[in-house]
């Protein structure tokens, strides 16, 4: 995960030289911070002329993170209504059904909504995983209308007094506006019913600057609440996703590391930031 | 897809192209702009500098013979794009097929990357070109991807061989290698594997997709991989490299507006050439890479001769020559036509992604106006057409205010839609009669040649009857309905 091993033994010192900046912001560029960022990221630290480089791009870093609180949103009312988005293949089914053990674990009564009746199997996918974890799971046949199926959980969920709806949608490319008019309607079907607390954007971290134009044009369409990103078990250091963070002021809630249901855990920015940027 | 590497790429050369006589300073400058461009598209560091420094040896090279000459930009702008041409892979590169069939291709590479549906989609490929394809469900991994693979099948109305359940049960080299043995025995030409989903630093799943491999032994390795990865993108097309190996890649959800980037990277890094696209959800929305077609869509000249190619697979040889026939015997081009056309032009992929093909598409506004395009409004004239007895299609004159009325209903629209497909129906009829009447049977334009005047003469009167009669009716129904 460390960004600047090859780098430690030259920042470490005080006199850093413009090559050894260079190289700095080529390696802020290759964890997918993107070209902007990581201009801003040196241009802010050398303004700091601290002793100790390193620290002063790690205070950036940090400085640059969402105040926003990480942990989930509650509504007054139950359930709390937990909205699974994103674009296709980043992980939205496998984040969901860990979302819920998760909550599961912490004693809470959960009910997923398999509203992805668009890609082949999704609900069958979501289903496997709720009789694994020992959750129900709402669902329409393939096909069915989405929000249809949101709207049965919604008043389910109500009825049997769940703690938490998670609704898990099919994956859609943030360029289809049709689409994205059917998440919108996902949503303001559930809110007839109850309020919705959490809208996640499930953010691949093996994606690139396109990320952030995703996570920006789902923002305006639904309006998010936070990240979870995943697949951060590769080579990928999931730079895009700090960047998205910083950008739209959206904190990163969860990380998803793996693919049993333990690797999924609240983030932790202090510790990622100190993986990020250890010697 | 390459949309905005398109437009900054656009820019610059717009820039360049106003400066009239371009001199070394202003070669660094375009080289900046393009190195930032292909930053921004997540085009891996070491080749977007190595692309740079290319562009800029060449074009400073060339700039004495360039000062002579009247079209400077468009100098440069070729070494941009043959250069673009050579990052992309050189010349297309088609499956080889072995020499004792089945042909076994096998796909891998990450979660989410899109493999289960570009298996679908290569199968759904390889059957429309004569083939006789097999689907194994080799990724047993991911919940219910056994199940995925088999509804894409199915879909694709392509056999899938898939013993086990999945779900993390069962032995996918075993599954890999009966395949083999079923494929035989039913006469399968290609044998297409779905592997489960890996990353590159997984050491266990690696070694997995070896035994695969090596149990199979395929003719072609195809490393799939998601068009918005990041900087990843080379690390983890190294790591399958050094894995299992790949013989070619294919590039997944095109359809979005990530800058793929990282598909010049990969093709550069690994000198393995980019073998398919996929764009879109549906089946159809699969196709050859071309890097010469790419680097021109990339640079913003369009994509004429996939769409012309499209265009040829979609109008079978029987409907083509059926239209030809009537144009040149003189009878009229009917509503059954249209309707036949209009299921053709269905079969070609969403009429978005036909339209991006055309040279300016990526320009913003019309960008705009692509992706907003009703695929609807088809499938609405269709259910109208549809709607229509088989006498009202060929001959629209006798639709009176009652037909079309009844039009109407039985497609769900409204009398004024019914009118407006009428009217322009008939437009186009008329265009097509002085079309024929104008140009020489080969359809070769113009009023002037020789052959015209006689079978246009021939085919004159009756139309120019019908015009009339046609006109008439539609209005009075167009003021009753």
């Amino acid at each position: 995960m460390s960004l600047f091993k090859k780098l430690f033994a030259k920042l470490s010192r005080s006199d850093i030289s413009a090559s050894d900046l260079l190289e700095l912001e080529l390696l802020l560029i290759e964890a997918d911070l993107g070209a902007d960022v990581a201009r801003k990221i040196i241009e802010n630290s050398k303004s700091r002329k601290s002793e100790d480089f390193l620290e002063s791009v790690r205070t950036t870093l940090s400085e640059s993170l969402s105040k926003k609180s990480r942990e989930i949103l509650h509504d007054s009312k139950k359930p709390t209504v937990i909205l699974i988005i994103g674009v296709n293949g980043t992980g939205k089914t496998t984040s969901a059904a860990k979302l819920a053990n998760y909550l599961k674990n912490e004693n809470k009564k959960v009910l997923i909504a398999a509203a992805d009746t668009f890609r082949a199997a999704a609900v069958a996918q979501i289903q496997t995983w709720g009789e694994r974890i020992g959750i129900p799971v709402i669902s329409g046949n393939d096909g069915a209308d989405p929000a249809a199926v949101v709207f049965d959980a919604a008043k389910r969920a109500i009825a049997e007094k769940f703690d938490y709806l998670i609704i898990d949608t099919a994956g859609r490319l943030h360029t289809k506006d049709n689409l994205m008019a059917e998440l919108e309607k996902v949503k303001r079907v559930v809110e007839k019913v109850i309020p919705v607390s959490e809208i996640l954007f499930v953010l691949d971290g093996t994606t690139g600057q396109n990320g952030l134009t995703q996570a920006q044009i789902f923002n305006e369409s639904v309006g998010l609440t936070g990240l979870i990103v995943t697949k951060l078990d590769g080579s990928a250091k999931g730079g895009i996703a700090i960047a998205t963070e910083a950008a739209l002021d959206l904190p990163i809630k969860f990380i998803g590391t793996g693919e049993t249901l333990a690797d999924f855990s609240p983030f932790d920015s202090a510790k990622y930031l100190e993986d990020l940027t250890s010697l | 897809m390459f949309d905005s590497l398109t437009g900054k790429f656009a820019n610059a050369f717009t820039a360049l192209r106003n400066r009239g006589r371009i001199g070394t300073g202003d070669i660094d400058e375009l080289c900046g702009e393009i190195r930032k461009a292909l930053l921004d598209a997540d085009v891996a560091l070491a080749v977007a500098e190595s692309f740079v420094a290319k562009i800029n040896e060449r074009a400073q090279a060339a700039l004495p013979q360039l000062r002579q000459s009247t079209n400077q930009s468009q100098a440069i702008y070729a070494i941009v794009n043959e250069e673009l041409i050579s990052i992309l892979g050189g010349a297309a590169r088609r499956i080889r097929l072995a020499k004792n069939p089945p042909t076994v291709i096998m796909l891998a590479g990450l979660q989410g990357s899109g493999k289960t549906t570009l298996a679908g989609k290569l199968a759904h490929y390889f059957k429309t070109q004569g083939d006789t394809p097999l689907l194994v469900a080799a990724d047993l991994q991911r919940p219910n991807a056994v199940t995925q693979l088999s509804v894409v099948a199915t879909n694709a109305k392509v056999p899938v061989f898939a013993p086990e359940a999945g779900n993390g049960l069962g032995d996918p080299i075993k599954v890999a290698r009966e395949s083999l043995k079923f494929a035989r025995e039913k006469m399968h030409n290609i044998v297409i594997i779905d592997t489960a989903g890996r990353l590159g630093v997984d050491l266990e799943l690696m070694n997995e997709a070896k035994a695969i491999r090596d149990a199979v032994n395929p003719d072609e390795i195809i490393f799939v991989v998601d068009s918005m990865i990041g900087q990843d993108a080379v690390r983890t097309a190294q790591a399958f490299l050094d894995g299992v190996g790949f013989d070619g890649v294919a590039l997944t959800k095109l359809d979005g507006d990530a800058k793929g980037g990282a598909a010049l990277s990969i093709a550069q890094i690994t000198a393995r050439p980019i073998m398919y696209v996929s764009n879109g959800e549906k089946l159809q929305d699969f196709d050859l890479f071309y890097p010469d077609r790419m680097a021109s869509r990339i640079l913003g000249m369009g994509d004429i001769q996939s769409l012309a190619e499209q265009a040829k697979q979609a109008f079978d040889g029987d409907t083509a020559a059926k239209l030809e026939s009537k144009f040149v015997e003189g009878d009229d081009f009917t509503l059954e036509d249209f309707l036949e056309q209009m299921q053709a032009m269905k079969k070609m992929g969403s009429m978005s992604k036909l339209l991006g093909m055309l040279p300016g598409a990526n320009s913003g506004a019309m960008k705009k106006q692509l992706e907003n395009f009703d695929e609807g409004e088809l499938v609405r004239t269709q259910a109208i057409v549809q709607s229509m007895t088989p006498s009202e299609r060929r001959e629209p004159k006798i639709l009176n205010g009652s037909r079309r009325i009844r039009i109407a209903n039985g497609s769900g629209r409204s009398v004024k839609e019914v009118n407006s497909l009428v009217d322009r129906f008939s437009a186009a009829q008329k265009m097509m009669r002085t079309m024929r009447n104008g140009g020489s049977i080969s359809g070769l334009p113009g009023r002037l040649g020789n052959s015209a005047p006689q079978s246009g003469g021939m085919g004159k009167p009756p139309p120019n009857k019908k015009k009339s009669r046609s006109g008439n009716p539609a209005k009075r129904a167009q003021t009753e309905g």
